[in-house]
């Protein structure tokens, strides 16, 4: 394994001290009106990346909050160097500009009424070359691998998660958390099952306490009001169950290998919400949807994800290089143009978890450094907002 | 040697089948990954890869172990070696 100093990668250093490992202009809709003109703006100007997505009208209370910290923490993660904000209306869009603006990124918003669609664009496009050609000239520094802020999330899952792909995860966090990554893990309704375990993890019995309310506030908020079964094909889903996975509690015990065996987690966090303790390992209260799930992470801050799949996810997210995984020798050899590292070597004997650990952490500062990962290279951009219950 | 199957823990009752194309009748070499142990089972069904196999006899509503911990019950009885799965194993929540 490498010496802590071998692991420095390359990322951009922006304004507010954040490490980056990829260099985008976002053309970042408010609301679901205004996906078409953002659109339009990343067709203008080649190489800006427009963020489309369903929401942002009418929401209010804790969804409106998330909504908010969904959007302003997408516009201020270190892999976006400036940003273009597009709303129906200029209140709401400016509140997500001044929230981006805080990072001291460059960024700057319009409004479509009153003007239209087109001059919107033209009056946005303008901008968008500007902070393109600007972001262009931005040059990769060498950065400490304590300042890589990475994620993780399983999907698609299956037995081989458990055996390989995921410890191969847990191999890496407990490697690197002792040098001081910053490092999350989620999947709320997933640890279910393993919670009692999941628990134990904490770095205390308040964290450990703070975890098991967010667990049951999803199981008295969400579950019990409105399961008409027992959750078959939804938790484990079909795909999960294909591949062998028979209950929640299987799925789970596989799904906390990634964790490790000796890193603690020091916080819980909010959906979207940005850590404050400084370096460590937190739990976010996130949904086991992989596209929400990494779509959050990637909104407070994480900018390398660690993706293990089983039967073959294919997700990406605009924004979060996504790095894929798999112990599951069929997976590997069927879909192999989805796969970043394949660990199906653990299953034939022929490769230690150590092993694995260390290929997957070689991987990782390859695509720190820039290599583009699969789901990058196959255009998998998806960006799914957590909705809370429905708009006024 | 071919792995067969691999055991999270030494006292799972179950394992998980990691090679494509297990036949009833197979003699299959597996792998207990806590101990570093190595065991022989007979398969009596054809069970897929990523597919769990019983190490040992479970009767009708006992509780089956993988990672060494309570991952669901038996809802039928099932003998050493056939293939454990939604058909005759069930959650305890939800």
């Amino acid at each position: 394994m490498a010496t802590k100093d071998k692991l420095n990668f390359w990322g951009y250093r922006r304004e507010n001290g954040r490490v980056g490992i990829r260099n985008h202009v976002v053309i970042l809709p408010l609301d679901d009106l205004s996906n078409a003109a953002c659109e339009a703006v990343a067709n203008n100007i080649k190489g800006c990346l427009a963020i489309p997505h369903a929401y942002g009208r009418l929401q209010f209370g804790a969804d409106l909050d998330l909504h908010f910290r969904t959007l302003i923490g997408t516009g201020s993660n270190p892999n976006v160097a400036a940003v273009i904000v597009i709303g129906i209306e200029p209140g709401w869009t400016k509140r997500v500009v001044d929230g981006i603006a805080a990072t001291g990124k460059p960024v700057e918003g319009f409004a479509i009424e009153q003007h239209g669609d087109i001059s919107t664009i033209a009056r946005a496009s303008y901008r968008a070359k500007q902070f393109l050609q600007d972001a262009s000239e931005k040059l990769r520094v060498e950065c400490k691998i304590e300042e890589l802020w990475v994620s993780t999330k399983c999907g698609e899952s299956d037995t081989t998660s458990g055996l390989g792909s995921c410890p191969a995860v847990g191999n890496l966090y407990d490697k690197l958390d002792p040098m001081g990554i910053t490092s999350c893990f989620g999947e709320t309704s997933e640890i279910t099952g393993a919670e009692h375990v999941c628990a134990s993890r904490a770095i205390n019995e308040e964290v450990g306490k703070k975890f098991l309310a967010t667990w049951q506030a999803y199981m008295d908020e969400v579950i019990e009001p409105h399961k008409t079964s027992d959750l078959s094909e939804s938790q484990p889903t079909k795909g999960n169950i294909e591949g062998g996975l028979t209950t929640i509690e299987e799925k789970a015990f596989g799904n906390l290998e990634k964790i490790g065996k000796n890193v603690k987690y020091i916080d819980v966090l909010e959906p979207a919400e940005a850590p404050s303790k400084g370096p460590g390992m937190y739990f976010m209260d996130t949904s086991s949807a992989a596209a929400e799930c990494v779509t959050l992470q990637a909104a407070a801050g994480f900018a390398v994800h660690l993706f293990p799949t089983g039967q073959g996810n294919v997700i990406g997210n605009p924004i979060e290089p996504v790095i894929k995984l798999s112990a599951n020798p069929r997976t590997v050899r069927t879909m192999s143009e989805h796969i970043d590292l394949d660990v199906s070597g653990i299953l034939r004997r022929e490769m230690t978890l150590d092993q694995a650990g260390d290929a997957l952490i070689d991987v990782m500062i390859s695509t720190c450094n820039g290599r583009l990962t699969a789901a990058e290279a196959l255009g998998h951009r998806e960006f799914v907002l957590t909705k809370l219950y429905r708009s006024a | 040697m071919t792995n067969h199957f691999n055991v999270h823990h030494k006292t799972d009752t179950v394992g998980v089948i990691t090679v494509e194309g297990i036949e009833a009748g197979q003699e299959l070499t597996g792998w207990i990954m806590e101990t570093d142990e190595t065991i022989t089972l007979k398969a009596l069904d054809p069970i897929p890869i990523g597919h769990k196999i019983a190490l040992g006899d479970i009767k009708s509503d006992d509780t089956v172990m993988k990672y060494g911990h309570d991952v669901g019950k038996a809802i039928a009885a099932i003998g050493k070696g056939h293939h454990v799965h939604v058909h005759n194993m069930k959650t305890k929540r939800w």
